[in-house]
């Protein structure tokens, strides 16, 4: 069962919401897919961690093989290669790696090497596999990072799996939650908020994914994300109160239902509702179909 | 024209506040939303009067002819972004394909061809002040360019502007660095927790690569004064400036959703912002000793 938390802007607590759900899971499996800016290994401080570099494939030229035809670079739509001064320039970071010019190239000049991007690391704590990528500043796309880790998240199947999403609703999130069986949206209680909610919304509806909301940060009075939800017929799966105490937990990086029974409980409520949604959902729908699965 | 950035790597730090509140205090004559996946800035500044639209067009994307297609796999061998699942007729993933071309390229009956595709849309508001701004496609990549293409159109549109707001996106990646590129000054809106203190000091890594000139301030800063001081003290250890801390506010969730910036109003994050902001003017213009 594969859970992807998600949310369209930044900051509305994803994180808090996947790791709380996979902590009071006790045995689950917790994904970091935001490689840009992970976090979920600050709170769960996992042990025994394992790291592997992530690659992507990158050409190189051979001076004395190039005949100088141009082919690769005007092959590259990506702007990646240039011919400068009699020879192949490459620019590694907008390169794709997608090997259209070693394809092209008529003499064979073109091979490829490898270059690491960042690196996924895996660990363990208090019965949650803890899995995440990193990537390193200065690259421009997660995405092979995202894709190691969807490939190595399957690698122990069955298991309740929860995916802490990006921020956005671009081809990272859509990375991120392709395998899913769940989407849960975490929204708070800002026209900001309703804003990207809706983003978010239209594309988990599009594909066709089941959805609830959780709406955090909840305080008094209006709430335009709820709002939406009631316009729209979204389920809503719960509340998480504004409330200075799990602030305080959450910024010095603890697991609040690790901390707090109050917590546990709240979360622990969550986490049966979202299970019995993603039941129900499965007999309605047959199997969807996996990429890496 | 000198290009201020807001920036926070964290989601949600407060950004598009910031931002807002120092296009009223500086009354910016330019100003322009870079984070293109998750626009907000135009919910504050309650622009009247028509937009300029227009299509942006990312990366094409492979099309199959089914009528010509002989389903002999090449293509789904070459692509390496497996955006082509086979069949009697293979089919294009239009989200996972990135419009390399190597398909086409590969196919020996001529059925792939690459078509332009739509991948967000782009609005400009001229008139005494220019606002550009974009919003992404769901699903779509090449965010970058679409940052790129937002920057472009403010600079050609107001080209005497003395200074550009820019509020940015979060995380370190491509949209981000095409924000970076080019700008005079970024801030940082920090966050004060362990997952703040780890993304601000990513994102200043990244802004490192570009020797862009960086700020730090603190947002919410009395949520966790423990960790507000951890961030003045790295700002002081790694010689960066820090242009000062706006409280947690209750008044500045209630003016977010009144359309309103935490300057139009007389609130403690308002007053706040006021001195975070001239610190970080006397900072952007401190070469050229101008002022705003």
């Amino acid at each position: 069962m594969r859970i992807a938390v998600l949310s369209g802007k930044g900051g509305t607590g994803k994180t808090l919401v996947s790791v709380n759900l996979a902590a009071a899971a006790k045995a689950a499996f917790y994904i970091d897919c935001d490689v840009e800016e992970p976090n979920g290994h600050l709170f769960f401080k996992p042990e025994n961690v394992r790291e592997k570099e992530v690659t992507v494939a990158i050409p190189v030229v051979d001076e004395h093989q190039c005949n100088g035809c141009r082919r690769c670079v005007d092959f590259c739509r990506f702007n990646a290669l240039a011919f400068v001064g009699g020879k192949v320039s490459v620019f590694e970071d907008i390169c794709h790696s997608c090997g259209g010019c070693a394809l092209v190239c008529p003499v064979n000049a073109i091979s490829e090497k490898q270059r690491v991007v960042g690196m996924v690391r895996r660990g363990e704590s208090g019965g949650v596999g803890v899995l995440g990528g990193i990537m390193n500043p200065g690259e421009a796309s997660g995405m092979p990072l995202i894709k190691q880790l969807m490939r190595d998240s399957f690698a122990s199947p069955g298991y309740l799996t929860f995916i802490d999403c990006p921020p956005g609703s671009g081809c990272l999130v859509m990375e991120s939650i392709r395998d899913a069986d769940y989407c849960v949206m975490v929204a708070e209680p800002t026209t900001f908020g309703a804003s990207n909610l809706q983003s978010v919304y239209e594309l988990v509806k599009l594909f066709g994914f089941p959805h609830g909301v959780v709406l955090n940060k909840c305080l008094d009075g209006e709430n335009p994300s709820e709002q939406f939800c009631l316009d729209n017929g979204i389920e809503i799966l719960g509340k998480i109160p504004f409330d200075k105490i799990l602030g305080k937990i959450t910024s010095e990086g603890q697991i609040a239902v690790r901390e707090s029974e109050a917590y546990a409980r709240l979360f622990g409520a969550l986490l049966q509702t979202i299970i019995r949604d993603v039941r129900h959902e499965t007999t309605v729908n047959p199997q969807r179909k996996r990429r890496y699965g | 024209m000198k290009q201020l950035l807001i920036l926070s790597g964290k989601g949600g730090t407060g950004k598009t506040t910031v931002a807002a509140a120092f296009i009223r205090l500086s009354n910016a004559k330019a100003y322009a939303d870079c984070d293109v996946d998750a626009p907000n800035l135009h919910l504050l500044m309650n622009r009247s009067g028509k937009a300029e639209r227009s299509d942006y067009f990312g990366m094409p994307k492979a099309a199959v002819d089914a009528e010509k297609c002989v389903a002999c796999g090449l293509c789904m061998q070459s692509c390496r972004f497996e955006a082509i699942e086979a069949g009697d007729v293979y089919r294009i993933d239009r989200f996972a394909c990135e419009g390399c071309g190597v398909c086409a390229l590969v196919c020996p009956a001529q059925a792939i061809t690459m078509e332009p595709a739509k991948s967000g849309d782009l609005m400009l508001f001229r008139g005494d002040t220019v606002f550009s701004t974009a919003q992404l496609q769901m699903g779509s990549g090449n965010s970058g360019k679409l940052v790129s293409e937002v920057k472009k159109r403010l600079f050609s549109a107001a080209p005497g502007a003395p200074l550009a707001v820019l509020d940015g996106s979060p995380g370190i990646g491509c949209p981000v660095i095409a924000s970076v590129s080019g700008t005079d000054m970024v801030l940082i809106v920090a966050e004060p927790s362990v997952s703040g203190i780890s993304d601000m000091e990513r994102i200043l890594k990244t802004v490192r690569i570009f020797g862009t000139k960086a700020a730090v301030c603190v947002n919410k800063y009395d949520t966790n004064p423990a960790m507000t001081e951890r961030i003045e003290s790295f700002c002081i250890q790694n010689g960066l400036p820090f242009t000062g801390k706006i409280p947690f506010d209750p008044e500045a969730v209630t003016a977010v959703n009144r359309s309103l910036t935490i300057a139009d109003i007389d609130c403690a994050a308002g007053r706040a912002v006021k001195a975070v902001y001239a610190k970080t003017m006397a900072i952007l213009f401190e070469e050229s000793g101008a002022a705003v």
